[in-house]
C-alpha cells in the first residue's frame, strides 16, 4: 500500500491533464482508506521513527502543534515543462510538491497559480514519555512494511543518547528511573524519562537555541525534542488556528534542493535582483530550513486532536462512543482506586487527593463573554518541602499525557520568556512556555520561590501567569501591540503559603504521616501500581473531562434556595464567588463519578467538600494569626 | 530622438515602423502611446520646450519596468507600421493594448473628461479642504499643482468609479497600462491650461482607495497584476536600494558608450561593440548608469481584520522613488498598488527549482490612516466602513424605544445586575461630543466620560473591565500594582539599529480615542497616578526626557476599579476614607459608583439563578436573549463616528435648572454641592445618552436620564454616612461638610479650654488631650486631638514640640 502511495505522487500530473477534479478525488481516496479500521496506524509517524528512516515522498503522519503560521505563498499549481530535446510541452502538477521538474516555461499561458500555507509544527510541548512510548508501540506494531523496523529503533536512540551525553548534565539524580515503566518498556523509556528530567532543568536558564547547536528549531519548552515540521497546507485554512493540535497526514518531502536554494546565492544576482535579498539571514534560517532537520509535509488530511492521550479511541466513532460506555461502568471503581493512589502521595491527606483528582479532570468547556467556565486552578499549599513537590511532579506526569513544571524560582521568572514574541528580523512568532497545547497541566512550583528582585521582565512573566489563571488566555507580544491568544491550561500551584498567584481554589495540605524519606516513600508508593491500574487511571483522567454534562431545572431551583439560604445565615461567609466555585466544584464531582447531570446528592455532596476545605483554610489563618 | 528608444523591447511595434515614421511624427507617438510614455529612454532630454514635451517624464518603476506589451488590432493581425500610425485616426476604436481590452484614445479621453467633469458636492475628505466643492474637483488640484509645483496627482478611485464604472475596471484591471495613460491625459491637459508651468517631471497620477480588496488576508491569486488597497501597519522598513534602471557601457576599445535598459531585472550585456565590432569590449560604468531609489517595506496586517487564534499575516511591498521613506515602522497605513508574484530565479546550475512565487506589491500611494490623530483633527480615520444593511439594522436598533436598556443590558451579560453602573460604562463608551475652544483660549473640552468602581473585593469589578477592554477596538487593560508611570505615559528609548530615539507610548497614549481599564487603582503608587492629573482633564501627556519634549494627545476614557483600604467596604466611612485616594483625583470621575454586594433575599435569588444559567444555559439561550457583541461593537463605532449631538434649547434649560437644583440642595445647610464640573459631567451624559439614541440633539429626556444617573451615582459614593445627606464636597475636598464644621468646633472647644486655664506657657500634651476628653460631652478621639492642635497652631495660637503644648 505504502508503495503505492508513492507510486501515485510521482505522476498525478498524468491525470490533471483531462480531470480538473483529481484532486478532489485523490483527496477522497486518502480520507476514505485512513477511514478503514487501523489503516491509520500503517502510516509511520513522524513522531516515532527516525527521519532518515523514512522514504521522502511517502505519506507520513505526525502528531503536532501548530506553533507559528507563515504567510500564505503562491506557487506554481499547473505548469508547463519542454523537453530540451524534444521540444515537447508537458503539463505538470505543483501541489503536495516543493521542488518543479526542469525546463520549466515561465511564460506559459497554462500555469495556474494556486495558494497555500505553511504552517510551522512542533510536536506537542510537554508530551509525557509514556504518552510517546505507546503510541510509538502500537504503531510499531503493525508496520510491517517500512524500511524502518522496530528492532533498529532502539539503535537510534542509542544513537541519540550518546549525542546527549556529550552535553554538560549537571543534576544526573541517582532514582530518576523506575517511575512505573513496566518492564517490557523499560529500557528506553527510562532513558527518555531520564533525559527529560536532567535537561529541563539545565537548559531552563538558557536560550532554547543551545538545544540544537546552530538552528533554533523554536520549541516552547526548553529541552524538548523531535522534529519540527513546516506543514504546507492546501484546503480548509481557515479551520486551523495557532495552537492546535493536530495529527496532519501528508507526503513528506525532504529534497535536499530546498537546502541549497536557502545557500548558493549568486551576488551578481542580487545586485540586480533585491527580490530575493528581501529576506533577512534570520528569516531565511526561519523560513527555509535546511530539509533534513525541518522536513517539509505536504498536507493531504488533518485530524484535530481532542486529546493525545494513546490509551484512547482518538476519533469520535462508534468505537469510541462504545469504549465509553464500557468504561462508564468501572468509572466508579477506578475514581476510588486512583483517589486513594492520590492520598498516599498526598501524605495521607484525603481531601487534597479529592480536589486534585477533581483538578485534573477540569476543562474549560465554554466562554461566557470574557468569562471562561471550567476552569479550575488549584493552589496545593502547605507543600513540604525539599523535593517533594517535584517527585508530585513525576506522578502528575505519569497520569496525564502533557504537563510541564515550571520551577518559580527568581532566576527563572527573571531570565525566562514565557509569553510567545513576535521577531519582525526572522518573521516568525518567538514561542515560549505559555505556547501549550489544551488540557496541558501546568505545574507552577513556587516552593521554589525566594526572596529577592524582579526585574521587569520578571513582573511580565509573574503577570502572564496571573492572566493565565484567571482569564485563561495569553497575551502574545506582537511588539506594536498584544494580541490575544486564550487557551486551556490546568494550572496547579504548590507553594507554602498561600500563592502570590490568583487560584479558584486554595487547600492547605495536612499531611497525616511524615515519613522519614520522603522520596523512598513516594517511590515505593509509586511501585506499588501496576502498569494496568495505571494505565486505567489515564484513561480515567481523559475520558472524564470528555463527558457531557448538563443540570435539570429541578436541581436549579434547589441550587438557588440552598445558595438563598446560606446567605440568609451570614452573607459574609457566601459570596457569588463561592458560588462560582461551587458550581465547578459540583461539574467536576458529578463527572469524576460519570455521571452527566448534577443530582441533589452531587450538590450536596460539592458543597460538603467545599465547606471542609473552607474551615481547613480558615484554621489555617487563625493558626498564622497566632504567630509572632 | 535617440534611436536606442527604438530599440527598447517595449516598442515592439513600434520597432518595425522603422525611425523614418517617428522622426515624421514625433509629436504623435510621444503623445499617443503609452508604451512611449515614461519608457526609461524617454528621460533623453527632448527640444527645450514648454508643455508636455519639455518637462522631463519620469520613470515610474511603481507600475513595473517589464512593458512588452504591445498594442494590437482586435482582429488580431500582426501589428504593422500602417496599423500603428492608423490607430491615432481612423482604427483608433478597435486596437487595444496586448492582453487586455484597454484602447488608448478612448481611456484617454474618458479621463480627461472625468478630469473635467468631476464633481463631488459632498466630498469631507481632509486633501480637499479648501476647495469649492461645486468646481470640478481634479480641475483645481491641477491648479494647485501648477501654483506649489508638486507634480503628483491623486485621484480617487470611487470617484472614478461613481463616474465612469468601466473606466475603473479598467484601472483596477490593468493598471499598469492604464495608469501611464492617464498620466499622459493629465500631462496634456494640464501644459495645455497651464502652458508656462515648468515641474519638475511630469505629473503623475496616483490613484488609491480602490475598492476592491481592504484586507490582507483576502489577497488571492487573482488579485496578481491588479490594483488593489490594503490597510496595515508598518513594521519595518529596509535601507534605501539603488536599483538600476538603465546600465551604461562602455567600450575600451574605442569609447563608444551604449545604454542598456533593465529588462526583467536583468541586463543584457551587448557582447559586440556597435562601433568598432570588437567582441567583448564593454565595460559597465556604474556611476554614469540610471539607478531609482527602492525600499522594502514590511505591512502587517492590522489586527482589527484578524480572525481570533490566527497570527496576523504580513507582505511585502516596495516603494519607489520619493515614496521611499514616507512610513515609519509602527504607522498605520493605506496602500494602494499594484499586486505582483514573481517566479522564484531560475537558477542555470539547477535543474529544477521551488516552485513558489515571492509576492510584493509596487506601491503606488499611500495614505496613513494615524496621521491625523497626531495633528489632533477629529476622529473619523477611524472610520469604519459599514455595510447599507449594517447600518440599516443598527438604524432599526436605534429606532426601538428601549434601546438605551438593551444596550446596557447586552454589556457583560455575565455580570449580575448593577443595571446603573453598565449603564454609566455605556454612556462612557458613546462618549460625550467633542468641542474645540482653543480658538478662545479655553482649550479642548473634555469629551470623554471617567468611571471609577469601587467596592469590595469578588464584586466582578475586574470582569467588567476585562468585558470592556475587549469590547473597544483602542482599549487597554492595566493593573495599578503592575504598571508603573512610565508604563502608562511614554518613554524614549534608543533603537540598536540605527541609534535613532524612539518615543515608545504607553497605556494611555495608546488607548488615544479609546478607554484605558486601570484595574487595582488604589494600589498604584503616588507618582504614578499623578500622570493622571493632566490626562484625565487636559487630555494631553506631556512628556520631557532625553531631549524630547513633547504634548502627546491622550483623549482617552478612564475606567478604573479600586477596593476598599480595609479588606471589606466600610458603611461607616466616606468614599474617600474608604478608598484613601485623593479627592484631586476624584473630583475628575464624572460617575464613581459603590459595587456593593447588597445582601437581601430577592437579590440572592435573582443572583443565583443568574449565575447557575450562566453554567448551565446552551450557547442559543444566550443569544437569544442577549445583543450580540459584534452588533454592540458596530453600534458603538457607528454612533461614535457618525452622530454629533449638540444641546438643544429645552435641554439647555433644563441642564441650567439641574445645576441650580442642585446648587440649592446645599446651600440650605450651608455647604456647596454643586461644582462647574459637576455640570460639565452632566453635559456629557447627555450627550453620551442622545449618542445612544442615534440623536443629533440632546434633548430633555438625555438630560433627564444624565441627571438621574449622576444622582444614582451620587447617592452611592458621596453620601455622608453621619448624617445620611448627599454632599458633594466628600469628593470634592474630601470631607464632608459636617465633617468640617465639627473639626472646627472641636477646636474652639479646645482653645476655649486653654484659655480657661489662664497663662500657662506650656502643657503636657497628655494631659491636654485627657482634659478636653473630661471636658467634652461627644468622645474624641486622638486623630480628632491632633486636628484640632493642627488648626490652631495654623492660626499661629500655639506650637506643638514634641510632648508639649505652647502659647505663642
Amino acid at each position: 500500500m505504502r508503495m503505492w502511495f508513492v507510486c501515485r505522487f510521482c505522476c498525478p500530473a498524468a491525470q490533471s491533464n483531462s480531470n480538473p477534479e483529481w484532486e478532489a478525488k485523490v483527496l477522497e481516496y486518502f480520507k476514505g482508506q485512513l477511514r478503514e479500521k487501523e489503516s491509520h496506524s500503517w502510516v509511520p509517524s513522524l513522531n516515532d521513527v527516525p527521519l532518515h528512516y523514512l522514504k521522502p515522498n511517502s505519506l507520513v503522519k505526525f502528531r503536532c502543534l501548530v506553533q507559528d503560521m507563515f504567510d500564505p505563498e503562491f506557487y506554481m499549481g499547473v505548469y508547463e515543462t519542454v523537453d530540451p530535446s524534444t521540444k515537447a510541452n508537458v503539463l505538470r502538477c505543483g501541489k503536495y510538491k516543493d521542488v518543479t521538474e526542469c525546463g520549466v516555461d515561465l511564460n506559459s499561458r497554462n500555469t495556474v497559480t494556486a495558494e497555500r500555507q505553511t504552517f510551522y509544527c512542533v510536536p506537542i510541548p510537554g508530551e509525557s514519555p509514556w504518552a510517546k512510548e505507546i503510541s510509538f508501540l502500537s504503531a510499531a506494531r503493525v508496520v510491517p512494511s517500512t524500511s524502518y523496523v522496530p528492532s533498529r529503533q532502539k539503535r537510534s536512540y542509542e544513537e541519540d543518547d550518546d549525542d546527549m551525553d556529550t552535553q554538560p548534565q549537571k543534576q544526573r539524580e541517582p532514582h530518576t528511573g523506575g517511575m512505573g515503566e513496566t518492564p517490557q518498556i523499560q529500557p528506553h523509556g527510562n532513558g527518555d524519562s531520564k533525559r527529560q528530567e536532567t535537561e529541563a532543568p539545565s537548559s531552563q536558564t538558557t536560550a532554547p537555541s543551545d538545544c540544537s547547536s546552530h538552528l533554533d528549531l523554536n520549541f516552547p519548552l526548553p529541552g524538548e525534542r523531535g522534529p519540527a515540521c513546516l506543514v504546507k497546507v492546501y484546503e480548509g485554512l481557515d479551520s486551523f488556528k495557532l495552537n492546535d493540535t493536530l495529527e496532519i497526514y501528508g507526503i513528506l518531502s525532504v529534497n535536499p534542493v530546498l537546502t541549497v536554494l536557502g545557500e548558493e546565492k549568486d551576488p551578481s544576482l542580487l545586485l540586480l535582483n533585491p527580490t530575493e535579498s528581501m529576506e533577512t539571514p534570520e528569516e531565511q534560517r526561519a523560513h527555509d530550513p535546511p530539509a533534513s532537520l525541518v522536513p517539509r509535509l505536504h498536507m493531504l488530511y488533518a485530524r484535530p486532536l481532542q486529546h493525545n492521550n494513546p490509551l484512547l479511541p482518538s476519533a469520535p466513532t462508534e468505537d469510541q462512543s462504545a469504549f465509553v460506555s464500557s468504561f462508564l461502568v468501572e468509572m466508579a471503581s477506578v475514581r476510588a482506586e486512583l483517589l486513594a493512589y492520590l492520598t498516599h502521595v498526598l501524605l495521607g491527606d484525603g481531601l487534597a487527593a479529592e480536589y486534585l483528582l477533581l483538578h485534573l479532570i477540569s476543562n474549560v468547556y465554554t466562554r461566557r463573554d470574557v468569562l471562561p467556565l471550567g476552569k479550575f486552578t488549584l493552589n496545593l499549599s502547605g507543600c513540604p518541602l525539599n523535593s517533594y513537590t517535584e517527585r508530585l511532579y513525576q506522578i502528575v506526569q505519569q497520569l496525564v499525557p502533557c504537563s510541564y513544571r515550571l520551577s518559580m524560582s527568581l532566576h527563572t521568572m527573571n531570565s525566562m520568556r514565557l509569553v510567545p514574541k513576535k521577531d519582525y528580523v526572522a518573521n516568525r512568532l518567538v514561542s515560549g512556555a505559555l505556547q501549550l497545547a489544551r488540557n496541558t497541566s501546568l505545574f507552577l512550583d513556587e516552593t521554589q520561590l525566594e526572596q529577592g528582585q524582579l526585574d521587569s521582565s520578571g513582573v511580565r512573566n509573574i503577570t502572564a501567569l496571573g492572566n493565565l489563571i484567571s482569564w485563561q488566555k495569553v497575551d502574545y507580544d506582537f511588539s506594536y501591540h498584544q494580541m490575544e491568544f486564550p487557551c486551556n491550561i490546568n494550572v496547579l500551584v504548590t507553594s507554602e503559603g498561600r500563592s502570590l498567584l490568583p487560584s479558584d481554589c486554595q487547600v492547605p495540605l495536612q499531611p497525616q504521616v511524615t515519613p522519614p524519606n520522603m522520596e523512598e516513600y513516594l517511590t515505593t508508593i509509586h511501585m506499588a501500581q501496576f502498569t494496568s491500574q495505571i494505565n486505567k487511571f489515564r484513561v480515567y483522567l481523559s475520558l472524564a473531562r470528555t463527558l457531557d454534562y448538563s443540570i435539570s431545572d429541578e436541581v436549579t431551583k434547589a441550587v438557588e434556595d440552598d445558595f438563598v439560604d446560606m446567605r440568609k445565615d451570614d452573607p459574609q461567609s457566601v459570596t457569588a464567588e463561592d458560588l462560582h466555585r461551587m458550581l465547578v466544584v459540583a461539574r467536576l464531582l458529578s463527572l469524576s463519578l460519570g455521571q452527566t447531570t448534577l443530582s441533589r446528592d452531587g450538590w450536596m455532596r460539592a458543597k460538603h467538600i467545599d465547606m471542609l476545605r473552607r474551615s481547613r483554610t480558615e484554621q489555617q489563618k487563625s493558626l498564622n494569626g497566632n504567630e509572632p | 530622438m535617440d534611436r536606442s528608444k527604438i530599440s527598447t523591447p517595449t516598442l515592439r511595434c513600434f520597432v518595425e515602423t522603422g525611425p523614418d515614421h517617428l522622426c515624421i511624427l514625433p509629436s504623435e507617438v510621444d503623445m499617443s502611446s503609452p508604451l512611449m510614455y515614461g519608457t526609461p529612454s524617454s528621460r533623453v532630454e527632448g527640444t527645450p520646450r514648454s508643455g508636455v514635451g519639455g518637462t522631463p517624464a519620469r520613470q515610474r518603476p511603481d507600475l513595473g519596468s517589464i512593458r512588452k506589451a504591445p498594442q494590437v488590432d482586435l482582429h488580431s493581425e500582426p501589428p504593422s507600421a500602417d496599423g500603428a500610425v492608423a490607430s491615432e485616426q481612423a482604427l483608433g476604436q478597435k486596437l487595444v493594448i496586448w492582453g487586455t481590452d484597454v484602447n488608448v484614445g478612448t481611456c484617454k479621453e474618458k479621463f480627461q473628461r472625468f478630469l473635467q467633469r468631476f464633481i463631488d458636492p459632498t466630498s469631507n475628505e481632509d486633501e480637499n479642504a479648501g476647495l469649492d466643492l461645486n468646481e470640478p474637483l481634479y480641475m483645481q488640484k491641477l491648479e494647485e499643482i501648477s501654483v506649489v509645483g508638486e507634480p503628483v496627482l491623486n485621484v480617487n478611485c470611487s470617484h472614478v468609479q461613481s463616474f465612469d464604472a468601466d473606466l475603473y475596471r479598467q484601472l483596477i484591471s490593468y493598471p499598469q497600462e492604464v495608469i501611464p495613460t492617464f498620466d499622459m491625459a493629465v500631462n496634456e491637459l494640464f501644459f495645455e491650461r497651464f502652458p508656462d508651468s515648468i515641474l519638475e517631471h511630469q505629473i503623475q497620477v496616483r490613484p488609491y482607495n480602490a475598492l476592491k480588496t481592504r484586507n490582507m488576508r483576502s489577497l488571492n491569486p487573482e488579485d496578481i497584476d491588479q490594483m488593489i488597497t490594503i490597510s496595515g501597519m508598518v513594521i519595518r522598513t529596509s535601507q534605501l536600494i539603488p536599483e538600476m534602471q538603465e546600465a551604461f557601457f562602455q567600450c575600451q576599445v574605442c569609447a563608444f558608450s551604449t545604454c542598456v535598459e533593465v529588462d526583467r531585472g536583468r541586463i543584457a550585456e551587448p557582447a559586440v561593440c556597435r562601433n568598432c565590432n570588437t567582441t567583448h569590449s564593454l565595460a559597465l560604468i556604474h556611476n554614469r548608469s540610471a539607478f531609482s531609489d527602492k525600499q522594502m517595506i514590511k505591512v502587517q496586517e492590522s489586527p482589527d481584520d484578524m480572525p481570533a487564534g490566527q497570527t496576523p499575516h504580513t507582505t511585502i511591498v516596495y516603494a519607489h522613488n520619493d515614496l521611499v521613506d514616507k512610513v515609519q515602522p509602527g504607522d498605520r497605513i493605506n496602500i494602494t498598488g499594484i499586486y505582483r508574484a514573481v517566479p522564484m530565479r531560475e537558477n542555470p546550475r539547477q535543474s529544477n527549482v521551488k516552485s513558489v512565487y515571492k509576492t510584493h506589491i509596487d506601491v503606488i500611494h499611500f495614505r496613513k490612516t494615524d496621521e491625523k490623530r497626531l495633528h489632533g483633527l477629529d476622529e473619523d480615520s477611524d472610520q469604519k466602513l459599514f455595510t447599507e444593511e449594517r447600518v440599516q439594522i443598527l438604524k432599526e436598533l436605534a429606532s426601538k424605544p428601549d434601546v438605551y436598556d438593551r444596550l446596557s443590558s447586552a454589556l457583560a451579560p455575565s455580570i449580575y445586575e448593577h443595571e446603573d453602573i453598565k449603564k454609566g460604562i455605556l454612556l462612557q463608551l458613546f462618549g460625550g461630543t467633542r468641542k474645540d475652544f482653543s480658538q478662545t483660549g479655553r482649550g479642548n473640552f473634555r469629551a470623554e466620560v471617567n468611571i471609577l468602581l469601587c467596592g469590595d473585593p469578588g464584586t466582578s469589578k475586574s470582569q467588567l473591565l476585562q468585558y470592556v477592554f475587549n469590547l473597544v477596538p483602542r482599549g487597554q487593560y492595566t493593573s495599578g500594582k503592575g504598571s508603573s508611570a512610565v508604563g502608562l505615559t511614554a518613554y524614549v528609548m534608543k533603537d540598536p539599529e540605527t541609534k535613532q530615539l524612539v518615543l515608545q507610548t504607553g497605556a494611555l497614549v495608546l488607548s488615544d480615542n479609546g478607554i484605558c481599564c486601570i484595574d487595582e487603582f488604589d494600589k498604584m503608587s503616588d507618582s504614578t497616578r499623578s500622570v493622571l492629573h493632566e490626562v484625565m482633564e487636559q487630555q494631553t501627556l506631556s512628556i520631557a526626557k532625553a531631549g524630547i519634549i513633547c504634548q502627546l494627545n491622550a483623549r482617552t476614557s478612564v475606567l478604573a476599579a479600586a477596593n476598599p483600604v480595609e479588606s471589606q467596604w466600610n458603611p461607616k466611612k466616606t468614599t474617600i476614607e474608604n478608598i484613601q485616594l485623593p479627592h484631586t483625583l476624584l473630583s475628575r470621575f464624572d460617575l464613581i459608583f459603590l459595587m456593593l454586594d447588597p445582601q437581601d433575599e430577592a437579590y440572592d435569588r435573582r443572583l443565583a439563578h443568574h449565575l447557575v444559567a450562566l453554567y448551565y444555559q446552551s450557547e442559543e439561550q444566550i443569544e437569544e436573549e442577549f445583543l450580540d457583541m459584534a452588533v454592540l461593537k458596530d453600534y458603538i463605532a457607528y454612533a461614535r463616528t457618525y452622530i454629533n449631538p449638540r444641546l438643544n434649547e429645552e435641554a439647555s434649560q433644563a441642564l441650567i435648572e439641574a445645576y441650580v437644583d442642585m446648587r440649592k440642595i446645599g446651600s440650605g445647610r450651608g455647604m456647596v454641592s454643586a461644582y462647574p464640573r459637576q455640570l460639565e459631567s452632566l453635559i456629557r451624559l447627555a450627550e453620551a445618552h442622545a449618542k445612544v439614541r442615534f440623536s443629533d440633539k440632546v434633548e430633555t429626556i438625555d438630560v433627564e436620564e444624565a441627571k438621574r444617573l449622576h444622582r444614582e451615582a451620587l447617592k452611592q459614593s458621596a453620601t455622608d454616612p453621619r448624617t445620611g445627606f448627599v454632599d458633594i464636597s466628600i469628593i470634592t475636598t474630601g470631607m464632608s461638610a459636617t465633617a468640617r464644621k465639627r473639626k472646627e468646633e472641636v477646636a474652639q472647644a479646645l482653645k476655649k479650654m486653654i484659655q480657661s486655664k489662664g497663662k500657662t506657657p506650656a502643657m503636657k500634651y497628655q494631659q491636654l488631650f485627657d482634659d478636653l476628653r473630661g471636658q467634652s460631652e461627644a468622645a474624641i478621639t486622638k486623630d480628632m486631638f491632633e486636628e484640632a492642635l493642627r488648626a490652631l497652631a495654623d492660626e499661629d495660637y500655639l506650637t506643638v514640640t514634641g510632648k508639649t503644648v505652647r502659647l505663642l
